[in-house]
């Protein structure tokens, strides 16, 4: 495929583009070895982002290497079930462990429970099993695109994927240890630590009405297979519809909590402004004046059969997608080939739920030189997406239209 | 031969690399030191050109406070001033 970069770099299609007066790129575009950037990140990611591969993954894009951060290019977000090997992987700390299976335990307690109990590996697989298609998309997704750019792992569009997990229901669970009516909320911590003692350990909690729901699961298969390490073996939290931050990787302990967890992950990290978002979850009781955390994804969409800038042949162009928001369902995906004056409507894919990512098509006619392409998902509470971003500084809910170019030669 | 596995032994301590992380390497000016024997105990380098150039000098202040008062990151108060010095000058704006 040649992009706009390589076209601009070719002097007899740098002629033509002027010939057909083609305006210059939108974007800065950033230039990393053998790598496909999102538009807009900050220009410093191009002299470190990579194309990598890590044991039992095909290549992801590096954008860090300790704490891993790799996020999948937007080819790998062509079928609505993105592959084990090709799923993303992030992680806070850097002291990560190989797991054995065989003398793995999740620890259940918590004051919020009558007493503690201890699980193996093949006491979650003798329980009753759960399926559900889920879009894990960390909380940080589309930060590099955050503009003013503001500091943290500068993500693209790949900080994503969506997976069919397996596992026991994470309510059943808190059952075995006898659910108290006064729990408030569900902690999680993982196998994972920090580098140095003083640096605060990844815990994160969930209200506990989200904890107990049908589809919040502690999942031991990913798309039926064993979790790759890289993505929480031998077994995490899957939290539908919330985003990643929720969805601990190697989870060691469970604690049903009467009063709100602390510490630096629930607060000051993953919060959103007050009232800035259109969110139905809310999670009450870490609350305050001005934050509140980052819960239930905005609705968002993302081109995946073009990127931008690309070479088209003016005539039929199929463009297509994916759509997910956080678990009402797509009702419809719509296309502006004129930035917005004008709509028609995508065919939707295959439903694999409401959790799931949602496939759409639209076929345009393309013309000679520059033509956009512009997508805007709504979901089944009638929430779109934004045409200006909803700025915040951690950057995240970033779900701002794709407005992209196809040139036509 | 004594010395040399000693420097070999001293380096595999200085960068506690996973088994596939290749050096990064930052701008060489004033401070580099300072940063490679720091921040590097706890995240690879890449973090600081990742976010670059965008940020004022405020926040690259802002991160290194960070780094030592919410992660524990042991450093010092004259290489504090040393990195943040550094970071403003090689990957601010």
């Amino acid at each position: 495929m040649i992009t706009r970069r390589h076209l601009l770099g070719t002097a007899g299609a740098g002629a033509a583009l002027t010939a057909i007066g083609l305006s210059l790129p939108k974007f800065t575009e950033v230039e990393a070895a053998g790598v496909e950037l999102s538009p807009g990140v900050p220009t410093g990611l191009g002299s470190v982002a990579a194309m990598e591969t890590l044991p039992g993954k095909k290549p992801l894009i590096k954008l860090s290497y300790r704490p891993p951060n790799y996020e999948s290019p937007l080819e790998y977000f062509r079928t609505p079930i993105t592959p084990n090997d090709q799923f993303f992987v992030r992680y806070h700390l850097s002291d990560i462990p190989n797991v054995d299976a065989n003398t793995y335990r999740i620890k259940v307690g918590g004051e919020g429970v009558n007493g503690p109990v201890e699980l193996t590996l093949d006491d979650l697989k003798k329980m009753p099993a759960v399926e559900v298609i889920a879009v894990n998309q960390c909380s940080g997704n589309r930060r590099g695109l955050s503009n003013p750019h503001v500091a943290g792992v500068e993500w693209g569009y790949g900080a994503m994927g969506c997976a069919r997990w397996k596992g026991a229901r994470l309510k059943d669970i808190l059952d075995k240890a006898g659910l108290k009516k006064e729990a408030i909320e569900v902690s999680f911590n993982g196998a994972d630590g920090p580098a140095v003692d003083k640096t605060p350990d990844f815990i994160k909690s969930i209200p506990v009405w989200k904890a107990v729901e049908e589809s919040t699961i502690v999942a031991y298969e990913m798309n039926g297979q064993p979790l790759p390490h890289l993505n929480g073996f031998p077994a995490r939290i899957i939290v539908p519809g919330w985003t990643g931050t929720y969805w601990m990787k190697h989870v060691i302990a469970i604690n049903a909590l009467t009063t709100p967890q602390g510490g630096f992950w629930m607060n000051p990290a993953y919060r959103v402004p007050v009232g800035k978002f259109p969110l139905v979850a809310r999670f009450i009781s870490q609350e305050n004046a001005a934050s509140t955390p980052i819960t239930e994804m905005v609705v968002n969409s993302l081109i995946t059969s073009h990127r931008d800038g690309v070479t088209v042949k003016p005539g039929k162009v199929a463009v297509s997608g994916m759509a997910w928001d956080g678990g009402y369902g797509i009702s419809s995906v719509q296309v502006s080939t004129d930035s917005g004056k004008t709509w028609g409507m995508a065919t939707l894919g295959q439903d694999l739920g409401r959790y799931a990512f949602r496939p759409w098509s639209f076929d345009l006619s393309a013309k000679r030189g520059w033509n956009t392409v512009m997508v805007n998902a709504t979901n089944k509470i009638g929430q779109s997406q934004t045409s200006e971003l909803i700025f915040n500084p951690a950057g995240y809910h970033n779900n701002v239209m794709q407005n992209i170019a196809l040139v036509g030669v | 031969m004594r010395t040399f596995a000693i420097i070999v032994v001293a380096a595999l301590i200085a960068i506690p690399a996973a088994a596939d992380e290749k050096l990064v390497q930052l701008k060489k000016a004033d401070g580099l030191d300072k940063v490679e024997a720091n921040c590097q105990a706890c995240h690879s380098l890449d973090y600081i050109p990742m976010n670059s150039p965008f940020p004022s000098a405020a926040l690259w202040d802002a991160e290194v406070t960070k780094m030592i008062k919410a992660f524990g990151a042991p450093i010092d108060e004259a290489d504090a001033k040393a990195i943040a010095d550094y970071l403003k000058k090689n990957y601010g704006s």
